[in-house]
């Protein structure tokens, strides 16, 4: 069993708002995250004392036409001449910047990191958006079969189903109960319920004269081909993640450091990181990510904790499919049974087991390379208490994070516990 | 089916795709395990072995998972496809073991069905694309 040498603590957490800002540059973007961050650290911090900086950044390249984005935004925060480094890895960038942070700790290479995370999708059209994520399949063997993003987990969603006899209305439950809990942050992308995005549908067409249409409950609307059109069937608009602009930090210190900046910081106590197969159709299950499982299991094994005693988790929800596999390979839920769960409201905010507090990939938003490092924003909150309305019902001493690149080729999981 | 000119070949993508302008399915296989790779590989990625040679594969297999997609690549609107006229991504299970991503041709993408999954599918190569981008794809069709 790996434990790290030296013990690594979470002082401090921000975000930028997510959202599509048209206005707005990755640059503009990680110095609101950095700001948001540092008003977070309780007893403040001397930016001298930062000793490196971690980004998690998926294609600047081919979302800005802007590369070797690690140390302009080192330098847009006023950290140069601090080593600054990318990392790359699909849609787990800051994740795995996150463990990169964490394994420079511990190694007593550095005694306080800067993590961040950085997209920005919005600049172009949809099809530019489209291929831009497809390289993060494998462009010589899937991208010319006519694979998308989406298309990869349709697929994955129509293996599981087959399988395992889920309903597409187990997928749209997963999306109705993120958007309940983004209405509630105030950083997320969509703050509304699909409830509200319907009634305000409604409105619209009464306003304009327009043909009302006869929309009774949420499903209603979800079944609607135009209100709610596929994608990559059987996946529709609001079973994926949405193009967003954003961008996260976190700051990590030694853990006999963190009380000097807060009384109340995050331990991470579980990391683990693995990588599968380039393509979907060479992996040993298409109804699971393996990448996920090892990822997991090496960081319950590091923490000494089971799947039962996590209280919340924050998954990587880029479609709706994702998460009902997440909670089965984070052995929330049994294989198989993750669309019951989610059918049951068993992922709820105040059931047995909520997933995805912050709304999610789905309604907070998803900036490819900034997700991973913003879904340590939420377990800070949540386990300081500080979550607002969204804040869950119990005590939360232990909390997971759990970040996917690609269909799978990358997954990272990290646990936290405040003590 | 291994004359010389198809053994001298290196296991590389660009042999795999000249072979599909040949309308043909190859891949290599480990002399030791029998083990096949479709798209060829140099070595076996578990036993690290690189007494590979080439193979023909059947083309024969069935339908592993598959997406009906209507907001597709810029390639595949390129070619026609768009929200009205949907083209169907699958994983096919070949006869031979491996598994790999194609268009499934020959169906209708606004009538998708769970329960073609398991269905046998056979290979069949297109062409696609204008001038020097015109290539041969690997594409599958129900095969029943």
């Amino acid at each position: 069993m790996k434990k790290l040498n030296r013990g690594v603590a979470v002082v401090g957490t921000g975000m930028s708002k997510f959202g599509s800002f048209p206005e707005k540059t990755t640059r503009d973007l990680f110095v609101e995250a950095y700001q948001d961050m540092s008003a977070a650290v309780d007893k403040g911090f001397d930016r001298d004392d930062v000793e490196a900086v971690y980004i998690g950044n998926y294609s600047s390249d081919l979302f800005e036409g802007q590369g070797h984005t690690a140390p302009i935004m080192a330098d847009w925060v006023g950290l140069a001449p601090r080593a600054a480094t990318r990392i790359e890895d699909a849609c787990a960038s800051s994740g795995v910047a996150l463990r990169q942070g964490i394994l420079a700790i511990a190694s007593g290479a550095y005694d306080m990191v800067l993590v961040g995370g950085i997209e920005k999708m919005s600049n172009l059209p949809i099809a530019g958006v489209t291929d831009a994520l497809a390289t993060a399949g494998d462009v010589l063997f899937e991208i010319p079969a006519g694979f998308t993003f989406p298309g990869f987990y349709a697929a994955i969603a129509t293996a599981y189903m087959h399988r395992y006899g889920a309903s597409a209305d187990a997928l749209l439950r997963v999306g109705i109960k993120n958007h309940e809990n983004g209405k509630l942050n105030p950083k997320a992308q969509f703050q509304a319920r699909i409830a509200d995005l319907m009634a305000g549908r409604i409105a619209k067409a009464q306003q304009k004269g327009l043909p009302v249409p006869d929309w009774q409950t949420e499903m209603d609307f979800l079944h609607d081909d135009g209100a709610n059109p596929f994608i990559a069937w059987p996946l529709r608009l609001f079973d994926c993640s949405p193009v967003t602009d954003g961008a996260s930090a976190v700051l990590l210190v030694g853990e006999e450091l963190a009380k000097r900046f807060t009384d109340d910081p995050l331990y991470v106590i579980g990391s683990g990181q693995a990588s599968d197969a380039a393509a979907l159709h060479d992996r040993t299950e298409l109804t699971s990510l393996h990448a996920a499982q090892l990822a997991a299991q090496q960081a319950y094994d590091m923490a000494g904790v089971r799947a039962d005693d996590i209280k919340i988790a924050e998954v990587h929800d880029c479609f709706t499919i994702a998460e009902i596999i997440a909670t089965e390979d984070l052995g929330f839920f049994a294989p198989g049974t993750g669309h019951e769960a989610a059918e049951e409201g068993l992922t709820a905010r105040h059931g047995p087991k909520p997933i995805n507090t912050s709304g999610g990939l789905k309604s907070k938003g998803h900036p490819v390379g900034a997700s991973g490092a913003a879904q340590v924003v939420e377990v800070w909150k949540q386990m300081r208490g500080a979550a607002g309305e969204r804040q869950v019902d119990r005590d939360v001493d232990l909390a997971l994070t759990h970040n996917v690149g690609g269909t799978g080729q990358t997954a990272v999981v990290h646990i936290y516990e405040r003590r | 089916m291994t004359d010389q000119a198809i053994t001298d070949r290196p296991f590389t993508a660009a042999s795999f795709q000249a072979y599909l302008n040949e309308g043909r399915l190859m891949g290599s296989r480990n002399r030791e395990t029998g083990e096949v790779f479709v798209p060829p590989r140099p070595i076996d990625p578990q036993t690290h072995s690189a007494d590979m040679e080439w193979v023909e594969l059947s083309g024969r297999g069935t339908l592993a998972a598959f997406t009906s997609v209507y907001i597709g690549t810029t390639a595949m609107i390129d070619a026609g496809f768009d929200r009205t006229k949907p083209y169907v991504a699958g994983i096919v299970e070949l006869a031979e073991g491996p598994r790999i991503s194609a268009q499934l041709v020959g169906v209708d993408g606004k009538q998708p069905d769970i329960a073609w999954i398991g269905r046998p599918v056979r290979a069949s190569f297109m062409e696609r694309g204008e001038g020097d981008k015109r290539r041969s794809y690997l594409a599958f069709e129900m095969a029943a």
